[in-house]
């Protein structure tokens, strides 16, 4: 109510009171408020309860934690803080594998649905993509495991001999069995499984971009690729880093194929194709788990905590990364 | 800089679905041509086929011939992209870039051509341009702003700025002014009395008094019903078509009778 005084002959507003859809609308925004607030309170809770189930393990003196928990090893430098320093250098070089070798594919891939397949083949195509999206991760990993793998030892082999004076492509030790059972397999199965995701998002943003500004980039004389340059990308960007973080954080928190195909190791090395120096935090924990005692899993939630505090790092990076040059976007 | 342009019997097909049925006509250079007509009755397409553009639509395809100055924009030769270059387009809503600046607006054709352009002269085409679109003076102050900043006419005159930077030989105009208010529209209007010095312009309008306003020839396009082709049904001078039409469909059409 805006008015406060009455003139004397005002009439009771008895025909423009509630109307007939009013108590659906106030109910309806409720729901939706509630469903709001759920996530708000879900990830709240998720926080919370990794912070307080990590901190008896984090706060624990670590000698005194090794002698409970079998897989921490002080004496060998293998601290809680120091297994997870590992994991999580492990994490992400793993992910970034991934996205390094998926995106551009995907991206390719994406383009090629939206811009340059004839119609027919475009949905046969798009329709196998999402088919992909959805094949179980479980059988990425024993894909990788008993294709991908041997395939691609000859091709190991070729990167160890000829670019082997590259860091990270040395080979294992000389007595080492070159197994192929290294970060660059599982970065390499990463990427295979992020790439429908990230084509399936970016084909779908790039199939919105305005015929009005592709036909500009086309009547200047643009061709197909420089058109896509002009007008496709710059519409498409927030959405292409958006599916290549959704892409991201299927890689960061993939458990099974990872398990299935590294052998694992705990180190800072640099070198992709030797095994036992990598691991990731979720497959980690899904090794340790089973066995782990009380303490054990509170060790084993910190590293969850710490998967956890990356994938909200990465998100708000995309975000901040999105929202640089907002004012340029295609939004508007 | 301009170029006259002839069209001897072209058909334009959709796919087996004719659109456009034997037109010829010709174009002179320096001079304003007007194509009007009710909606569906193929001027646009015919208008895109000045510039190849109606090929981005699959299975859109032409024959007989569009000479620019002699030589067959569809001999097998000619590469659609090159001629893009020479003949420049201007849409019905107005379309600049969103994510680029208004300077780069105006250069992103400059910049196809792969020109490594030095700074000073980006920045001269840069004002020569929007002066040529009569828009320097309303942006000079914000050029790094985005282009979708500007209002409606802003846009359009930007997008004129944008066709002229890569000095076309000629300038197609695909009713420039259907999204506009009266003013930008007038705006537009003059713009095109004076870049008519300069280009061959050819504009697509609904609208038959802007057609008397800047056309020096028009022609009209009609269609027999739907699903039948467009056709051309007579070409003159703008005045003589106004006043004393030999067709009793163009006559029919601009005094309102039609249909």
């Amino acid at each position: 109510m805006t008015t406060t005084e009455q003139s004397p002959d005002s009439k009771p507003p008895s025909d423009y009171g509630t109307h007939p859809g009013a108590a659906a609308n106030h109910a309806f925004k409720w729901v939706s408020t509630g469903a709001g607030s759920l996530i708000l309170i879900t990830l709240a809770a998720v926080a919370t309860f990794l912070l307080m189930e990590a901190w008896p393990a984090v706060s624990m003196p670590a000698a005194e934690l090794g002698e409970s928990v079998s897989f921490i090893k002080p004496e060998d430098g293998q601290s809680l803080l120091e297994i997870i320093g590992f994991l999580v250098y492990g994490t992400i070089l793993i992910s970034v594998i991934a996205l390094l070798l998926g995106t551009p594919v995907a991206i390719g891939i994406a383009l090629f649905i939206s811009h340059f397949a004839p119609r027919r083949l475009a949905q046969g195509l798009g329709y196998l993509i999402d088919l992909l999206a959805a094949v179980p991760s479980v059988v990425y990993g024993l894909w990788g495991v008993a294709v991908l793998v041997p395939f691609l030892q000859p091709f190991y082999q070729f990167l160890a001999d000829y670019l082997g004076w590259i860091p990270i492509f040395a080979p294992p030790e000389s007595g080492e069995v070159f197994t192929g059972r290294v970060a660059l397999s599982a970065g390499i199965v990463l990427a295979i499984m992020i790439i429908p995701i990230i084509s399936a998002v970016s084909r779908e943003v790039f199939l919105q971009t305005p015929k009005l500004h592709e036909e500009a980039a086309l009547a200047m004389g643009a061709t197909r690729w420089e058109m896509i340059r002009m007008a496709v990308f710059p519409f498409g960007r927030s959405g292409m880093i958006g599916a290549t973080m959704l892409g991201l954080g299927r890689a960061l928190g993939e458990t099974m194929a990872v398990l299935m195909i590294i052998s694992p190791g705990l180190t800072f090395s640099s070198h992709i194709l030797q095994p036992n120096q990598h691991n990731t935090i979720a497959a980690y924990i899904a090794l340790q788990f089973p066995e782990a005692n009380a303490l054990g899993v509170n060790s084993l939630i910190a590293m969850g905590l710490a998967l956890f505090v990356i994938t909200l790092l990465v998100n708000m990076l995309a975000r901040w990364v999105v929202s640089r040059r907002s004012e340029f976007s295609g939004a508007n | 800089m301009s170029k006259r342009i002839d069209v001897n019997n072209l058909n334009v097909y959709y796919s087996n679905f004719l659109a456009v049925e034997d037109v010829s006509l010709a174009i002179e250079p320096k001079s304003v041509t007007a194509f009007i007509g009710p909606s569906g009755c193929g001027k646009s397409t015919f208008l895109r086929t000045l510039n190849r553009m109606h090929e981005v639509i699959p299975g859109a395809r032409v024959e007989g011939e569009v000479l620019m100055d002699g030589v067959n924009l569809y001999a097998d030769a000619v590469d659609p992209v090159t001629v893009r270059r020479h003949v420049g387009m201007v849409f019905q809503r107005p379309n600049p870039f969103p994510t680029m600046s208004i300077a780069e607006n105006v250069l992103a054709g400059v910049k196809l051509n792969n020109k490594r352009i030095s700074r000073a002269d980006a920045d001269d085409l840069v004002e020569a341009s929007l002066r040529g679109a009569n828009l320097w003076e309303e942006v000079k102050d914000r050029l790094d702003k985005p282009g979708s900043s500007l209002s409606g006419g802003q846009q359009q005159r930007l997008c004129i700025a944008r066709a002229i930077a890569i000095k076309p030989d000629v300038l197609l105009m695909d009713e420039p002014c259907s999204a506009l208010d009266p003013i930008s529209t007038l705006a537009i209007e003059d713009l095109i009395q004076e870049l008519k010095t300069e280009y061959t312009i050819v504009i697509v309008t609904h609208n038959m008094q802007q057609a008397a306003r800047v056309s020096d020839r028009t022609a009209f396009f009609n269609i027999a019903g739907t699903g039948k082709p467009g056709k051309l049904i007579e070409m003159n001078d703008t005045p003589t078509m106004f006043s004393t039409p030999s067709e009793k469909a163009t006559e029919d059409y601009i005094s309102g009778r039609f249909g």
